[in-house]
Formats: structure tokens, C-alpha cells, sequence
């Protein structure tokens, strides 16, 4: 094995998600660098290193420094010299860019300091994001990286592993919430010589990054929990199924996997047993419906992604005909830890039948967006009022998307509604690949189901003819209601033709697409009634349902009617102007042109 | 330009022999298809033959995996692409009215490339940016936190270069 690097004095850690990466990030690390070495510091008193996304995108750019954990939020490029004055030369913290402290909390898996955003949080599949270089394989070992896999190979048969899987009670976190462990002894039990393992890091859900960031932040972490499924099925072989549009950490993964066989975790003979093992790297072209794990086969064998009837379930008949195991990215990455801390250990974490944490990304109208992992059974409110902070702008919080376009809308009522497979379920939604939308007062419900629905309706593979041309109905009724041309019996229409989708398409994807729909009915049917029997959207976002007046603010500039692209606007400088309503396209152009807030939309 | 394209084939024909080595080479078609894309910015009739002959695989299906997927550009693209983020996240915060104003702007649909081949117009799906929504992406480049005006300053910034 390769010497391992000298431990630096001082580390200072980059966030380098997008959000930071957006903020410009590189030019502080270059700052930083130039600052270091004019005070002739060298990279044995301070490494520099890369994290993926921390999750704490609203309060990017993010610069960790340990030891310590001090966490600095929103640095500017003239903040570097003083963190580099005070706090590298001098150990004070620059506490003016520390990020708001509570100290009451602190539930959290490994120290992470004691920020409110992290204090409800649990950190498992995450566990290393942030903390470690992810392109540094000496990092990774010195949290314990590989050692689960030694421990596997050397301690413990495949039957054995299975076991642990099982008494852990993990379940698939791609969605569907399969237990983990039994897939893993149906593909050790089926018949066959040659045995694939699959790992699923297509995550196509609008609004969902967990994957990306796990793979950006932690790459040896699921390539540990691959080489350890394969062990435990009998698998030579294993492929990573992995988007295209994620090149950063195509690359991460890359040179994980280089990096793996270099120190013998990869190839012949792991670690001197007589374990064999490689993975390969297979890349997505834009697809949602390859998510599917039998359209997913498919695409690996260089086919349109179509899905087929199950059974025979991959574990059977997978990849070329073998026996395949298929899991998704935070699974894989759970795996270690399970074999590590012991699978009793995961099994106290969460709810009865959910157990250990799961990673959601957060987003839409919420203060802080971004990663978080909580234990299961933490409640949606927590989600969104302790770790999410709330809405902004004080609006009124009107409803949470979970589970990306085959998830539904749930509304207040169920804020408390524990976040698990079984529960959110129940409450008419699913856990899905984690996914969670926040809507405000101003988002309006029937839009947001009509957005969803065109999401599956254009990914839609066309194999099955409920999916394919149910879902094309349903998006003509709706498209129909939000341009003010409803009739009465459309919403009885949509919830038949949804019900039956349901029930007859192929997959996964048919049999939860009407699920936007039929939820935002359920929850939401006032506002469905409201835009077909009155054709109004109270929320002011249906462009044709919208009029626009001018009020008696208007000075008479003549701002608007310059703007207008069908010239309905008339009136004399210096005058009140009009819009004419028989003319206008309701592109609202001319509010945003009005300096004195005259335009009026209702 | 003959002898570029001559070496693009090349390239891409070596590449084609790598995988030929492998087990299962069929299965390797979507690399391949990503490698020519890669190359020519998009995927040529006349490559999809190419490939075709090369690694013995018939031309329709190599068209239907390329129809299949987004990701594979079937016509030429402008010196820059534009990517819309039409995630649920972007989709809340406004990313459709971006959108609008940016055909307006540019005068081109979906899909569509300006005449002057500058820009190309796509929609993406989650670039994963959720946290800065909305975001566009013009080549490899993020850009966050947008509203209309933003966007089009953005455009004419990019205009302007040219």
C-alpha cells in the first residue's frame, strides 16, 4: 500500500456544489492560495481541499476549517486574508463569519458543529460529505474507509453478510422501499455461474440532488458498499449507472475507482483473498423513465430504455439475461456503516418499520434549501420549520411536494405526519427518491399537478398504452383548465382516467404519474373548482385566467406601452393609460416595465 | 476541414475498436454514441452509418437508442447552449417566465438554434442547483438566482463577445 500523506496542521475545506461553485468559489480558493503562500505557508501546515455540495446552499460560499469544524458561510474574496491572519496563523476563528450558532441541539452523527440546520440532522449516508477530500483516497481511510470490506472478507460468508443486511432492516432508498436485504438473498439464491451488481445513480427527479452530492462528496463510500454487494450475491462484476448531465461526479467516481484498484480494494484478489471484483461505468443519456430498473438493463445492454414486465424480477433474470442486484446510491453508501457499527446499532435509528436516515433535498419557496438527512420518523414540519427555516417573505407555507412528478402535494394538515415509507403513504404521498418541494401561497396547486404531469407525460417511453396516451389525456384536460376553458365533469374525468393509469400501466413510472394529480384534487379541489366554474387562479399565476389593470398611480410615463408587444396600451404622456382587455396577451411585460407599481394584476 | 473530420473518424474509430474488445460490445453503443456526439457536437446521419458498419450493428436501431434519449443532439447546435432548468424547484420560482423571455429575446423555440448559430435553446431537467433556483446553464457554466431582466443582460453579455 501506498505511503499515506502527512497530516496537515490546519485544513480548510471548499464547498464545491453547485450553489458554491455558482458564488464563485474557485476565485476564493485561488485567493487563498496566493494569501498562503505570501506568508510562506506551505501544504504541510495548511491542506486545501474540495468537499461536494454540504447541503447549506443558501449560505454559500462555504469554507470549513478544521480542526475544529468551524464552518464560515457567505466569505468573500475579502474575507480570505483575515481568515488566514486570525484564524490559520493565529487559531482566533473570524466569529463575524461564523454561521449562527445554537448550541441546544446536537443529535448529529459525527460533530459538525453546532448550526441549527445541522442540530436535527443525522448524518449516515452523508456521514464523510464535507469532512473528507473525495478525490483523496488517503482521506477516505483515515474514517474508517474500507475497513467494513476487510472486515467482510475476512470475518463473515456472503450468508452472513445478507444476515446483517436483513437485521438492519434497510429498505431501498430509490423509492419503492424494498428491502434491502432480501433482494440481496434472491440474488444470491438464484441459479447462475455470472451474477451483475448494479448501482442506480440515474436520479431524474426534478428538484432531487442527494445522489449527486453522495457521489461528488463520498465517491468510496459507494463503491465500499458495491464491492461488498458483490461479495454477499457472488458478483464479479458491477456497473454504475450514472447520468450524464453529472460530469463532476462521473469524474469523482472515476477516479475513485482508479485510485481503489491501485490500492487493491478493486481486482483480482482484494486484499489477498480470493474475492475478484471490478466496476464499470455506465452512462446515462437523458432518461427518465432508465430509473426503472428493467428499462435501466436495457440501457446498459445499449437499448432503448423500455421496462418489461416483472416477473421475472432482475434478481432472476437482469443485466444479459443474469441474476442482478440493483440498488440505488444512498443504499449503497448505507452499507458500510451497517457492517462497521453493526446492524442492531442501525436498527435502533428511526421508526418500526422504516429504520436509518434519509437524505432529502429541499427546495422551492423555504429559507435555507439544500441537503438534509434526518432520522426516519422526524416530521415534515421539522423538515420544514426547524432544519428548513420556514418560508421567506413571510408567505403562508400552502403545501409539500414530496417524492419528485410520483409524489403528491400534501397540504398543512399533514405537517405532522412522520416522514416514513408506510406513513407519508398513508397520508397519500411516498418517500420516493427524496425529492421535497416546498409551495407557497403564491404557487398555484392545479399549475404545479399540470407541470408534473407534463414532466412524465414527455418522459413517457411509450411502450404501454395507458401510460402513453392516459397521461397525454390528462395533460389536455388540465392545459384546458389553466387556460380558462374548463368544463364541468373535467375533475371526475381526471381522477377516472388517473385511477386507471394506475392500475394498468407497465411501471413504475405510469403506475404513479396520475399521483400529482389525484392528490392536488384531494387536497386541493376548491382550487380546481375555482378555475373551472368562476375562471379564476387565486394564486395569480395562470397567465390566461389573469387580467391587468392600470391603477390611478400611473403618472403617465409611457413606459408600458413601449413595451407592449401587441401596442394594447393607449393614453397620453403625462395621462392616466389604459390596457385594452380584448388585446392583451397577458405576458406582464408592462408590470415589470412600471417603476411606480401601478400595474395591477388580478 | 476534410483532414479535422478525417481524424474525428479516426478518433472515433479506434474508440469503437476499444470497445469491440469488451464483453458484450453492443452493449457499449450509448458510450459510442456519447464519444461521436462528443466529437461532432452532435449526431450525423452519416456517423450513425459509420458506426453501423463498423461495429456491426443495424443503423435503425442505433437511430431508434439515439431518438430515444434527450441527451443526443440530432442537428447541428449554436457555438452556445442554453439550458433552462425546468426543475420543480426552478419551475416554483419562476423558471417558465425565463424561459418565455429568453424565445422572445433570442426569437427561437425549444430546441431551435438562432440564425446566426450563437445560441441553442434547451430545456433541462434539475441541473441539480436547487439551492440558487432558478438557474440556466449557457455551455458548462451555472448561473443562478435569475429573474427576466437578469437573464437577458446575461444573453446580451454573451452577445457581445461574439
Amino acid at each position: 500500500m501506498k505511503k499515506r500523506n502527512v497530516r496537515a496542521e490546519k485544513t480548510i475545506t471548499f464547498c464545491n456544489g453547485p450553489g458554491c461553485m455558482h458564488l464563485e468559489s474557485t476565485k476564493i480558493i485561488d485567493a487563498l492560495k496566493q494569501e498562503l503562500q505570501k506568508r510562506d505557508l506551505s501544504y504541510k501546515d495548511v491542506k486545501i481541499t474540495i468537499s461536494g455540495c454540504l447541503g447549506m446552499c443558501e449560505q454559500g460560499p462555504i469554507v470549513i476549517v478544521n480542526p475544529g469544524y468551524i464552518i464560515y458561510g457567505k466569505v468573500k474574496l475579502s474575507d480570505v486574508s483575515q481568515i488566514v491572519e486570525e484564524h490559520i496563523i493565529k487559531n482566533k476563528p473570524v466569529v463575524r463569519l461564523t454561521i449562527e450558532q445554537n448550541h441546544l441541539y446536537n443529535r448529529f452523527f459525527r460533530v459538525f458543529g453546532d448550526i441549527d440546520f445541522f442540530g436535527k440532522q443525522m448524518r449516515i449516508a452523508l456521514r464523510n460529505c464535507g469532512i473528507i477530500d473525495p478525490e483523496n483516497i488517503d482521506d477516505y481511510l483515515s474514517v474508517r474507509g474500507y475497513e467494513a470490506l476487510a472486515k467482510v472478507l475476512t470475518d463473515l460468508t456472503p450468508e452472513q453478510v445478507i444476515e446483517q443486511i436483513k437485521i438492519s432492516g434497510l429498505r431501498g432508498r430509490g423509492g419503492a422501499g424494498f428491502p434491502t436485504g432480501l433482494k440481496w438473498e434472491f440474488t444470491r439464491k438464484a441459479a447462475g455461474d455470472v451474477k451483475y451488481v448494479i448501482c442506480n445513480a440515474d436520479e431524474g427527479d426534478p428538484g432531487a440532488f442527494m445522489d449527486r452530492s453522495a457521489i461528488e462528496g463520498d465517491p468510496h463510500s459507494v463503491i465500499e458498499g458495491i464491492i461488498i454487494g458483490g461479495y454477499a450475491i457472488g458478483a464479479t462484476e458491477g456497473k454504475v449507472y450514472i447520468r450524464a448531465e453529472y460530469p463532476l461526479a462521473i469524474k469523482r467516481l472515476e477516479k475513485a475507482i482508479k485510485d481503489a484498484r491501485e490500492h487493491g480494494f478493486l481486482g483480482k484478489n482484494i486484499l489477498g483473498t480470493d474475492f475478484s471484483f471490478d466496476i464499470e461505468i455506465r452512462l446515462g443519456a437523458g432518461a427518465f423513465v432508465c430509473g426503472e430498473e428493467t428499462a435501466l438493463i436495457h440501457s446498459i445492454e445499449g437499448s432503448r430504455g423500455m421496462p418489461r414486465p416483472r416477473p421475472p424480477f432482475p434478481s432472476v433474470s437482469g443485466l444479459f439475461g443474469k441474476p442482478t442486484l440493483i440498488n440505488n446510491v444512498e443504499t449503497w453508501t448505507n452499507i458500510p456503516v451497517i457492517i462497521l457499527d453493526g446492524a442492531k446499532w442501525f436498527s435502533s435509528i428511526g421508526t418500526e418499520k422504516s429504520k436509518g436516515t434519509k437524505v432529502f433535498a429541499v427546495a422551492g419557496k423555504i429559507k435555507n434549501t439544500g441537503l438534509v438527512e434526518v432520522p426516519m420518523g422526524t416530521t415534515l414540519r421539522e423538515i420544514v420549520y426547524d432544519i428548513g427555516g420556514g418560508i421567506p417573505n413571510g408567505k403562508k407555507f400552502k403545501a409539500i411536494q414530496t417524492g419528485g412528478p410520483s409524489g403528491g402535494c400534501l397540504p398543512e394538515a399533514y405537517l405532522d405526519v412522520p416522514v416514513d415509507y408506510e406513513s407519508l403513504s398513508k397520508a397519500g404521498s411516498i418517500m420516493g427518491s427524496g425529492g421535497m418541494i416546498v409551495i407557497d401561497e403564491d404557487s398555484c396547486m392545479v399549475n404545479i399537478a399540470r407541470f408534473f404531469l407534463e414532466f412524465t407525460q414527455n418522459e413517457s417511453c411509450g411502450k404501454c398504452t395507458p401510460c402513453r396516451e392516459g397521461t397525454k389525456r390528462m395533460l389536455e384536460i388540465l392545459t384546458r383548465i389553466v387556460e380558462g376553458k374548463g368544463q364541468s365533469g373535467d375533475i371526475e374525468k381526471l381522477e377516472r382516467l388517473g385511477e386507471t393509469i394506475k392500475k394498468a400501466s407497465l411501471c413504475g413510472l405510469g403506475q404513479s404519474a396520475p399521483n400529482p394529480v389525484l392528490s392536488t384534487i384531494k387536497n386541493f379541489r376548491h382550487e380546481y373548482e375555482e378555475h373551472i366554474n368562476d375562471k379564476k387562479c387565486t394564486a395569480g399565476e395562470c397567465q390566461a385566467l389573469l387580467s391587468y389593470t392600470i391603477s390611478d398611480k400611473c403618472i403617465g410615463c409611457t413606459a408600458c406601452k413601449k413595451v407592449c408587444p401587441v401596442n394594447a396600451i393607449t393614453g397620453q404622456v403625462k395621462n392616466k393609460h389604459i390596457i385594452d382587455q380584448q388585446k392583451c396577451i397577458k405576458c406582464g411585460q408592462c408590470v415589470q416595465a412600471c417603476k411606480f407599481d401601478a400595474i395591477v394584476k388580478g | 476541414m476534410v483532414a479535422t473530420d478525417d481524424n474525428k473518424l479516426q478518433e472515433l474509430k479506434s474508440y469503437m475498436d476499444i470497445c469491440k474488445e469488451k464483453e458484450y460490445p453492443d452493449s457499449q453503443l450509448i458510450a459510442i454514441l456519447h464519444k461521436a456526439q462528443a466529437l461532432y457536437g452532435y449526431l450525423k446521419r452519416e456517423t450513425m452509418d459509420e458506426i453501423a458498419v463498423h461495429m456491426n450493428i443495424p443503423t435503425a436501431h442505433i437511430w431508434g437508442v439515439a431518438t430515444f434519449y434527450h441527451y443526443f443532439n440530432l442537428k447541428p447546435v449554436g457555438k452556445h447552449i442554453i439550458s433552462v432548468c425546468l426543475g420543480t424547484a426552478c419551475y416554483v420560482k419562476g423558471a417558465g417566465k425565463i424561459l418565455d423571455a429568453i424565445k422572445r429575446h433570442l426569437n427561437i423555440e425549444v430546441g431551435e438554434t438562432t440564425e446566426d448559430k450563437i445560441f441553442t435553446l434547451q430545456e433541462a431537467r434539475c441541473l441539480g442547483a436547487c439551492g440558487i433556483a432558478p438557474v440556466i446553464m449557457i455551455d458548462e457554466k451555472i448561473y443562478g438566482e435569475l429573474n427576466e431582466a437578469k437573464t437577458i443582460e446575461l444573453l446580451k453579455k454573451y452577445e457581445k463577445i461574439q
